[in-house]
């Protein structure tokens, strides 16, 4: 081949390999327009059938056909919200431990093993809450929890085990390696500089930490935290091993509860009848909805503050 | 702030130290604990017959899981031979032609919030798309799901490694006369091997243990998959069905398969925590 055509060649070459590389990353945005109205366009008949009371009706009667998202919606904030009171602190906790005080050792030996809890599978999860954890929170969390804070609604009612507490803490335990690994590159991020300032005017390691260090990340720890929520919302297999799977709004956290994510694995299967299905959809278009607008929220904040800090620079 | 005295400050100083020791222990007591009941729970349900026989009827003990073993592995392969090049192929488009551009920043934001979204949605999802248009579970649809969940990781890892690449490498091979996309496959995706093999065995780690996007999709089977066009058996529903069901025999054999779902996983994480590692020795 001559050089001019073997060039001509080339470059139609390369503009086909640019078209196929652009092809696959369109495919990207397509399939997230496609999940988003697949789901409405399932839902369409519960939507049309209920209107808005779907979302705050707490009735769910396959039976009767009376569906309403209230009690999953509800346990899905409610579990989440427990995971993350217990999650966030442990973390951050845990992310100081080993970025500040820990060996560097010890600090790459827990930070290996926090990171493997991160690969264990959802369901693993689900066996050991159900058969290990199940039966630990039955015979000693819950007793001891009711004898001492039984007087508040929050701890009343019998053992069972499964609940929306236990689903709360084995979520918790799932968000933890999250929410450590991402404060620990936050906390890392600190200058050093900075750092050293506050240890040269004679501050203890914990005050250095509390006013140098957390304030220096608090906007990436908070977006972290966000993250963070919107990945323990759509939590499905370990939910649903120890939930308990009721559509009862209860006050106790020892109670059976539900998250969508869990009706979702339960129900799913069984509904034969369209109106159920189409119910089922639409719950599965309301947590969707949900964590998008979590997880927008949280990339646009990370987003801004890398901004601010490339234009300090 | 108030004024604190010395003794004071110190005490909240220990108080703190004191606290993290056990926070910190308590992250490793878990996951030990965890790794222990699988472990040995799951090791008791291993035998010859767990790997080489079909289930056997509810109720009835003995039987295997060969069906879903196999049924796993096929369908994660083929969720790595669709999403991983395409996953590639998208991650170069964000790091070699324009990173900057309007498209470019889009595909980020949504490949994140493609990441971000629960799996089982994106099993509704296939299931509204493939099992409801065709009419009957498949081993396909059950792939599909997969490979969904692998494109965005893929994707991620593809830019971020392509980024290391030193740009001169790309205007030698640029000024030697290759076209561009010769320059990508034969001299980029060289140099940034390792870390594009890591990357596919993340999204392979990550959806191998999957349950959720399976449910609605695969189903299950107690049959051999002859072929992926009808419900397919696999390990991690296999878990949830046994788990839940009444029969001690099949609860064990949930332990079982959880066994080696946990060693095929944190096996892949650590083989690509290792790579990763040496990488950065290296360079």
């Amino acid at each position: 081949m001559r050089p001019a055509a073997q060039r001509a060649a080339g470059r139609r070459a390369d503009v086909s390999f640019r078209l196929l590389t652009a092809f696959c990353a369109v495919l990207v945005i397509v399939v997230m327009g496609a999940i988003f109205l697949e789901l409405v366009d399932n839902s369409l008949l519960s939507i049309r059938t209920f209107g808005f009371g779907f979302l705050t009706s707490d009735a769910w009667n396959p039976g009767a056909s009376e569906f309403g998202a209230l009690s999953s919606i509800y346990g899905t904030l409610v579990s989440t919200g427990i995971a993350m009171l217990i999650a966030v602190p442990l973390g951050l906790v845990i992310a100081i431990f080993l970025v500040e005080v820990a060996h560097p050792t010890v600090s790459r030996l827990v930070g290996g093993a926090v990171e493997l809890l991160a690969a264990i599978p959802s369901i693993i999860y689900g066996m050991w809450g159900l058969f290990v954890f199940a039966g630990v929170m039955q015979n000693h969390v819950q007793p001891a929890l009711g004898d001492t804070l039984g007087f508040l609604p929050l701890f009343q009612g019998p053992p069972m085990g499964i609940g929306m507490l236990t689903a709360g803490i084995v979520l918790a335990i799932m968000v933890l390696p999250f929410v450590t690994a991402v404060t620990r590159d936050v906390l890392l991020m600190v200058p050093p500089v900075l750092k050293e300032s506050a240890h040269g005017v004679g501050s203890t390691m914990w005050e250095s930490v509390r006013n140098v260090s957390l304030r220096y990340g608090r906007r990436g720890i908070i977006g972290a935290v966000f993250l963070g929520f919107g990945r323990a919302l759509g939590e499905t297999m370990a939910v649903t091993f120890v939930i308990g799977n009721s559509h009862r709004i209860s006050a106790s956290l020892f109670a059976a509860g539900n998250t969508i994510a869990s009706s979702l694995a339960n129900e799913f299967n069984e509904a034969s009848e369209p109106l159920y299905l189409s119910s089922l959809v639409q719950l599965a278009l309301v947590l969707f909805a949900i964590t998008l607008v979590f997880q927008s929220v949280a990339h646009v904040w990370v987003g801004r503050l890398q901004q601010m800090e490339t234009g300090q620079r | 702030m108030q004024p604190r005295g010395v003794a004071g400050r110190q005490f909240a100083d220990q108080a703190m130290r004191v606290v993290m020791i056990p926070a910190a222990l308590s992250g490793i007591a878990i996951l030990a604990w965890i790794l222990w009941e699988v472990m040995s729970r799951g090791a008791a349900a291993l035998n010859w017959s767990f790997f080489t026989e079909l289930p056997s009827p509810p109720g009835v003990e003995g039987g295997g899981l060969s069906n879903a073993i196999l049924g796993t592995l096929l369908m994660t392969l083929l969720a790595t031979a669709i999403g991983a090049p395409l996953g590639l192929l998208a991650g170069v488009f964000l790091a070699e032609f324009g990173p900057k551009s309007r498209i470019a920043t889009a595909v980020r934001f949504t490949s994140n919030l493609l990441m971000g979204t629960p799996s089982i949605i994106i099993g509704v999802f296939v299931y509204a798309l493939i099992v409801l248009r065709t009419g009957h579970f498949s081993g396909w649809a059950g792939a599909v799901a997969l490979a969904i969940l692998i494109l965005p990781v893929v994707l991620r890892t593809t830019e971020d490694m392509l980024n290391l690449v030193p740009d001169e490498l790309r205007e030698s091979g640029l000024a030697l006369g290759a076209p561009r996309w010769r320059v990508t496959l034969w001299i980029i995706f060289r140099a940034a091997k390792t870390g594009l093999v890591t990357g596919v065995l993340l999204a392979v780690a990550r959806v191998s243990g999957e349950t959720a996007p399976l449910l609605f999709t695969a189903l299950n089977s107690f049959y051999w998959p002859e072929t992926l066009s009808e419900p397919t058996a696999n390990l991690t529903v296999t878990i949830f069905n046994y788990a839940m069901s009444p029969y001690a025999d099949w609860q064990q054999k949930a332990w079982g398969a959880s066994f080696l779902i946990t060693i095929g996983v944190l096996v892949v994480a650590v083989l690509a925590r290792f790579s990763l590692q040496r990488r950065a020795a290296k360079t």
